[in-house]
């Protein structure tokens, strides 16, 4: 450990953590799920230890945060997972300084860390469609939010990170200097150059926890794609729903949802008495009873239908909060349960503006296989960061969410293959089945990862379901 | 790792030139490209195979097994897993001989225990004790109906059956909880090498059948499964015909 290094030690912790029982480990996809020795990490000291003692496993180590990857990346089987929540301190608030920046330990959610800034007038600058993902997780996946094309990701956003290596050290890194290669080896690295202890994060300044949200309907694909390629600049919050279950005349009808910050004198005087208040409701949590094919070609029908015509034709200026605005989804906790014991998986894509013909054929595809899917988002991206395994590129983005089912397999080959074809990538905070080789073609500039992650972890210690997978060695 | 679609990475195929076996690897070679390592005897019915197998796209690697030697079995399990994990194993040797040499040639029913039996029980200490390590993984045991009810007309082969049916079923208990789950599966009649010139029975079905029914069944996680479906009907039925009634039966 360096001396300069800022964490305060409060608890008592033992050198060497005992061994931990299996337990079985699943991404928020639900569908393949493997066991590996799960270790609380509750102190900075006790991360050195546990990773000490992984090291003689074989089976390497793996950081853990709330689990809402999708497939497997915070998975290890036979190995060790640090689970790094109750590492979740916000350790300083900088508000006077310029840009205002927070200091964080790793597991500290996107949530709580909201709820901490928010009085003092601050925001974090990229947000994902939940609320529930760490810091550190936020870093590994390299998150990016509804402002893609305005801030970029998350790794955007970080001012320096600490990272304890392989070798037991614990390095702070930078985006410029000596460690840049390192650091963004780590923004996207989904935790295989080491664990991310804290970092500090830049912020921005708000005036409200509300927005100013336009929303309109759009009756196809095309016309969406024109709204957004034409409008998008003026906001800097901008995202699409469409419906992937329609066909005929109805075949991609969307709803585009654009907003700014609210500022004060946009809000109503009710809202104006308390303009940061964080307004997060729960409605409960989904019970584990629903069987597979819940979601079925009927019900995702009917939720297509019911969600656009709930959406306005046209409306301006509208207020939301942020759950309203940012995580609908938010408001129940595990709703991955409604896709029954099968699970589902999240196909997220990106590739190129010049290429919307791809973009469009995919989307065809999609809602031409059978296969249904009810969260489903375009967004157009800004350009990409420095990160060798980013996601985010210029271009068009879709996600959908689609149950296991037979066939599902050709479907996302056939996609794999336009979108390599058309020089996109698939988001690997997302995925849970692509392979070693298709990957390869996506991401060319995978060797510069690996050569960071060789020259800092040459015994490959960090390891995960997806990097055995993925062949990231 | 087997992916969020069922699809393996990697696949040892114990007796890598049975028709299923390699049936089987067709099928996950159609969908993913994985590493396939075949165990066998080094012939060229092998290498014909592995020449197959890399036309699909699969990384192939051959692997020397002669079932009946105990220290090729443990150098064989050994190399598979030198090469990285294996998330799918199948056990897919067998003899079936004449039924009726093998009930009075004691040189060829040591034989077919020895095959049928002895080794594919060692191969599945020897690949679960691997498996353990890595926390997850499939073992595939292609078990026969022919053990379900031993009939007069096979009992020999049968017998061996019954008893890796009954170790494989045990195996799969044992490994609960460890992450590494076990599937029999229990064909009828089918029509490959290794029935070659016998009149087919009544629901016989081809290799490629019972590769389609162990993909699926992986998938899904079973931990028994029949091939063709239904007979799972007739063999439930067939175990509780009395002996009198049972011999006089046409099988």
């Amino acid at each position: 450990m360096t001396d300069d290094f800022p964490y305060q030690e409060t608890k008592i912790t033992p050198s060497m953590p005992e061994a931990q029982p299996m337990v079985p480990l699943h991404g928020w996809g639900r569908a393949s799920s493997t066991s590996a020795h799960l270790t609380q990490i509750e102190s900075i000291s006790g991360a050195v230890s546990a990773l000490r003692s992984a090291a003689q496993s074989g089976r390497g180590v793996v950081p853990r945060g709330l689990g809402r990857s999708y497939g497997d990346a915070a998975q290890n089987a036979g190995g060790t997972a640090l689970d790094l929540t109750k590492l979740n301190r916000v350790l300083s608030v900088d508000a006077e300084s310029e840009p205002p920046t927070v200091q964080v330990q790793a597991g500290v959610s996107l949530d709580s860390l909201m709820r901490t800034l928010l009085p003092f007038g601050l925001w974090v600058p990229v947000l994902p469609g939940t609320r529930q993902v760490t810091v550190g997780g936020a870093i590994a996946a390299d998150v990016h939010g509804k402002n893609h094309h305005t801030e970029g990701s998350f790794g955007n956003h970080v001012a320096s990170l600490d990272l304890l290596r392989a070798d037991g050290e614990i390095q702070t890194l930078r985006p410029e200097g000596d460690t840049a290669d390192l650091f963004w080896a780590t923004i996207g690295g989904m935790g295989l150059t080491g664990v991310v202890l804290g970092a500090t994060i830049v912020l921005q300044r708000t005036e409200s926890a509300y927005f100013l949200v336009d929303t309109e309907r759009c009756t196809d694909i095309d016309d969406l794609m024109a709204r957004m390629s034409e409008g998008d600049d003026g906001y800097t919050y901008s995202v699409a729903w469409f419906d992937a279950v329609s066909r005929g005349k109805h075949m991609g009808r969307a709803v585009l949802t654009r907003g700014n910050k609210a500022r004060l004198q946009d809000l109503t005087p009710k809202l104006r008495r308390d303009p940061l208040q964080f307004v997060a409701p729960s409605l409960g949590t989904i019970p584990e009873i629903f069987p597979n094919r819940m979601v079925n070609r009927a019900t995702a029908k009917a939720f297509s239908t019911a969600w656009y015509y709930k959406a306005p034709k046209y409306r301006v200026g509208e207020l939301q909060n942020i759950t309203s605005f940012f995580h609908p989804l938010d408001i129940v906790a595990e709703w991955n349960r409604i896709y029954g014991p099968h699970g589902f998986l999240q196909y997220q894509f990106v590739v190129p503006f010049s290429e919307d013909e791809t973009f469009r054929r995919c989307f065809e595809l999609i809602v031409n296989s059978g296969h249904v899917s009810c969260l489903n988002v375009l967004k157009r991206f800004g350009p990409g960061n420095a990160a060798p395994l980013s996601f985010p590129m210029q271009g068009w983005t879709l996600t959908v969410d689609l149950p296991i089912e037979e066939g599902l397999d050709s479907l996302c080959n056939t996609l794999d293959e336009l979108v390599v074809a058309a020089g996109g990538r698939v988001y690997l905070a997302k995925d849970s089945r692509l392979s070693a080789s298709t990957f390869r073609q996506m991401y060319p500039r995978l060797d510069d990862f690996l050569a960071v992650r060789r020259k800092v972890d040459p015994d490959g210690l960090f390891n995960s379901d997806l990097a055995r997978r993925l062949q990231l060695h | 790792m087997i992916d969020a679609l069922g699809a393996p990475q990697s696949l040892l195929l114990l007796g890598g030139t049975s028709d299923i076996a390699l049936a089987i690897a067709r099928r996950y070679a159609a969908v993913r490209t994985l590493r396939v390592v075949l165990a066998a005897r080094p012939t060229p019915r092998r290498s014909a195979a592995a020449a197959e197998l890399a036309e699909l796209g699969c990384t192939v690697e051959e692997v020397d097994l002669e079932a009946r030697d105990a220290f090729s079995r443990e150098a064989a399990i050994e190399q598979a897993f030198a090469g990285g994990d294996i998330d799918v194993a199948v056990v897919a040797f067998g003899l079936l001989g004449d039924a009726e040499q093998a009930w009075t040639d004691p040189a060829l029913v040591s034989e077919l225990a020895e095959v049928n039996y002895v080794a594919p029980v060692h191969l599945g200490v020897l690949l679960s004790n691997k498996m353990k390590a890595q926390s997850h993984g499939r073992i595939v045991a292609l078990s026969s109906v022919a053990g379900e009810r031993v009939r007069r007309s096979n009992f020999v082969y049968g017998s061996t059956k019954a008893g890796m049916d009954a170790f494989y079923l045990g195996l799969g208990e044992a490994l609960r909880g460890t992450g590494v789950q076990v599937l029999v599966v229990r064909p009828g009649f089918v029509k490959s090498k290794m029935t070659d010139g016998l009149p087919a029975a009544p629901l016989a079905v081809t290799p490629q059948e019972v590769a389609e029914a162990t993909v699926a069944g992986v998938k899904e996680k079973r931990e028994i499964i029949w091939v063709p479906a239904p007979m799972r009907v007739v063999m439930s039925g067939l175990r509780h015909v009395p002996r009198p009634l049972f011999r006089r039966l046409p099988i």
